[in-house]
């Protein structure tokens, strides 16, 4: 039974970023933080003011910034690289692919402004391929967080989690509804139980499905709706035991819906039991400029789109 | 411990017989280079084969231009980070000496994988910090292509080592003026090195890469020059090939193996002075 979740406040996710970081810092002498040019934009002012020694700017050269990670990693500092999405992923994913995953390296990649919900910079900016290109690297771990208080215990965890680590947060100011203990990497967080269908969501994308499962809830469907943090390596129990109780999923991700959490899910049915899936995302098109929700509506991203998806996928499964 | 010439000469030799049983590989940035890095592993730097990742109080290397992955691997075996008998597997399936440098077979010696260019000195930079954040007097080496200077990272990491004041980190330039498709001054012209070097905030040296004492010195001058606010760049003059008559200065022994004839020339070349793996 979904019961209503109420949000405790608002604030963006990144602040859990620079927030965690500090905390994190305050605990582990070998966390660093890495910025090309954006230490305001990734809120990292109150670590650079309380650890100026452990910080470097590195200036608009994130190729750069990716590599000198990899080297402090020898020597045992705990680097964290900051920048947008698509500078932290796209522009240096062979940076990334070499020096990181291949390496083996203990580098957290911590990009913000991921998603459509970047807003008015436009689709030069709106990265919707990240997900994907991280998952596809051997040893990436990939967390997609969905609040303020998720962002911050997951940049605090991945300190203690060896390996690389693709941490993707956002932009906007978005309700803030979980707690900081419910979140470990790798686990898949159930906000209800419920026998009709699975929703599997991340990131800004969990509380809109949230939304929808309340709506849907109204109409006599029950919901089970699970944030699925941890893209890679996927919680494969919990996402079958609830296939197999539901029959059938949607996937909600602010991202392509072209290899994204949605295609994850998928495979992982595919291989052990296939259900009729729907895929809330972007449909393989790039984003523009306009205000978050204005994006979210016109790029199918919106609750009344979780709902009429959900709607289909359960026709699929009994007209199946 | 031998002379430090009869030491790269059995390096060059290594290099030749392993190309050759592979069939692949690159023998004229590697022969270029074994001056260099023999003179680095057998003189200049404090390491320890006991091969530990985080090397505390060592100093490090980095081999930014992957692909002379022979040179490295003879090196370092000749060095004692595992035995010679192994330098048989290079390229092969199995085999912990990949084609490029690698980590993920857990080579001992190897820090980082190289071989897609341009990446080794942010890596190294990156070292080099490691050991200031952890006070250790170490330091950190690194070499790149000259060619591998058409990389943009590069040019980032160049600037970034002046503007932090890298000053524990040497880096240096095979300069041997050759890359796949042809002479550097034709493929894309990289006017005056050093002087790119200098006005980016280094401080520049230049050497004979192939007059091995005249490297030793270089290097420890250099050594000299540490902690004085600015990293230190080598502008190291080599001949592609060196060693090998036919294959000097012809940049299509950049990649190419010898065939069975060259391969007996090579070898009449470079006699064995410290016994064939």
């Amino acid at each position: 039974m979904l019961k209503e979740i109420k949000s405790t406040g608002s604030k963006d996710t990144r602040s859990g970023f620079g927030d965690g970081i500090l905390e994190a810092a305050r605990k582990n002498p070998n966390i660093v933080a890495l910025t090309a040019d954006l230490a305001g934009s990734l809120k990292l002012h109150p670590f650079i003011k309380e650890f100026p020694e452990r910080f470097f700017q590195c200036g608009i050269s994130e190729a750069n910034m990716i590599g000198v990670g990899a080297g402090l990693t020898i020597g045992g500092k705990i680097p964290y690289t900051t920048t947008f999405a698509n500078f932290s992923t796209g522009r240096v994913y062979d940076q990334i692919r070499q020096s990181v995953a291949y390496s083996g390296k203990n580098v957290k990649i911590c990009a913000s402004h991921a998603g459509l919900t970047l807003g008015e910079d436009g689709a030069t900016h709106q990265m919707l391929e990240d997900i994907g290109m991280m998952k596809m690297l051997p040893g990436m771990t990939v967390i997609v967080p969905c609040d303020y208080t998720q962002t911050k215990a997951a940049t605090k965890a991945i300190a203690d989690y060896q390996g690389p680590v693709y941490l993707r947060f956002g932009r906007p100011s978005w309700p803030i509804f979980t707690r900081e203990e419910d979140f470990k990497i790798g686990k898949a967080q159930f906000f209800s139980e419920g026998n009709d269908v699975s929703i599997f969501a991340c990131g800004h994308m969990v509380w809109n499905a949230i939304q929808a499962g309340v709506q849907l809830q109204a109409k006599g469907i029950s919901v089970e709706v699970i944030n699925i943090h941890t893209v890679k390596p996927l919680d494969e129990a919990a996402v079958l035991a609830s296939l197999k109780k539901t029959k059938c999923a949607v996937t909600v991700e602010e991202h392509n819906f072209i290899g994204g959490l949605g295609d994850s899910i998928a495979h992982c049915a595919a291989k052990n039991f296939p259900v009729p899936i729907e895929y809330v995302g972007t449909r393989d098109t790039f984003g523009e400029s306009g205000t978050p929700m204005e994006l979210l509506k016109k790029y199918g991203l919106d609750i009344p789109d979780i709902v009429s998806a959900t709607e289909k996928v359960l026709n699929r499964k009994k007209n199946g | 411990m031998p002379e430090l010439h009869s030491i790269a000469t059995q390096v060059r030799r290594d290099i030749i017989r392993m190309v050759h049983d592979a069939n692949s590989g690159h023998p004229g940035g590697s022969l270029g280079c074994a001056d260099f890095l023999t003179a680095l592993y057998f003189k200049v730097m404090k390491h320890d084969p006991a091969f530990n990742m985080d090397a505390h109080n060592e100093d490090i290397f980095i081999l930014s231009n992957g692909h002379i992955s022979p040179l490295f691997y003879s090196v370092l075996a000749r060095s004692g980070y595992f035995d010679v008998k192994e330098l048989a597997t290079f390229r092969k399936i199995n085999s912990r000496l990949q084609g490029h440098p690698a980590t993920h077979e857990h080579l001992p010696g190897v820090r980082i994988a190289t071989g897609s260019l341009g990446q080794g000195m942010s890596v190294a930079i990156g070292a080099a910090l490691a050991k200031k954040l952890n006070g250790d007097p170490a330091t950190v080496f690194s070499l790149h292509g000259d060619g591998e200077l058409d990389e943009g990272q590069v040019w980032e990491a160049i600037t970034f080592a002046a503007h932090h004041k890298v000053d524990n980190l040497i880096s240096a330039v095979d300069w041997n003026g050759q890359q796949i498709d042809g002479p550097t001054d034709q493929v894309m012209h990289l006017r005056n090195i050093r002087e790119k070097f200098n006005v980016f905030g280094w401080t520049t040296m230049e050497v004979d890469g192939n007059d091995i004492n005249a490297v030793v010195a270089t290097l420890e001058k250099a050594k000299s020059l540490k902690g004085q606010g600015k990293p230190i760049g080598i502008m190291m003059h080599t001949i592609m090939g060196k060693g090998v008559d036919f294959m000097e200065n012809d940049h299509n022994w950049h990649g190419t193996a010898p065939n069975d004839e060259q391969f007996q020339k090579a070898l009449a070349q470079l006699p064995e002075t410290l016994g064939d793996y």
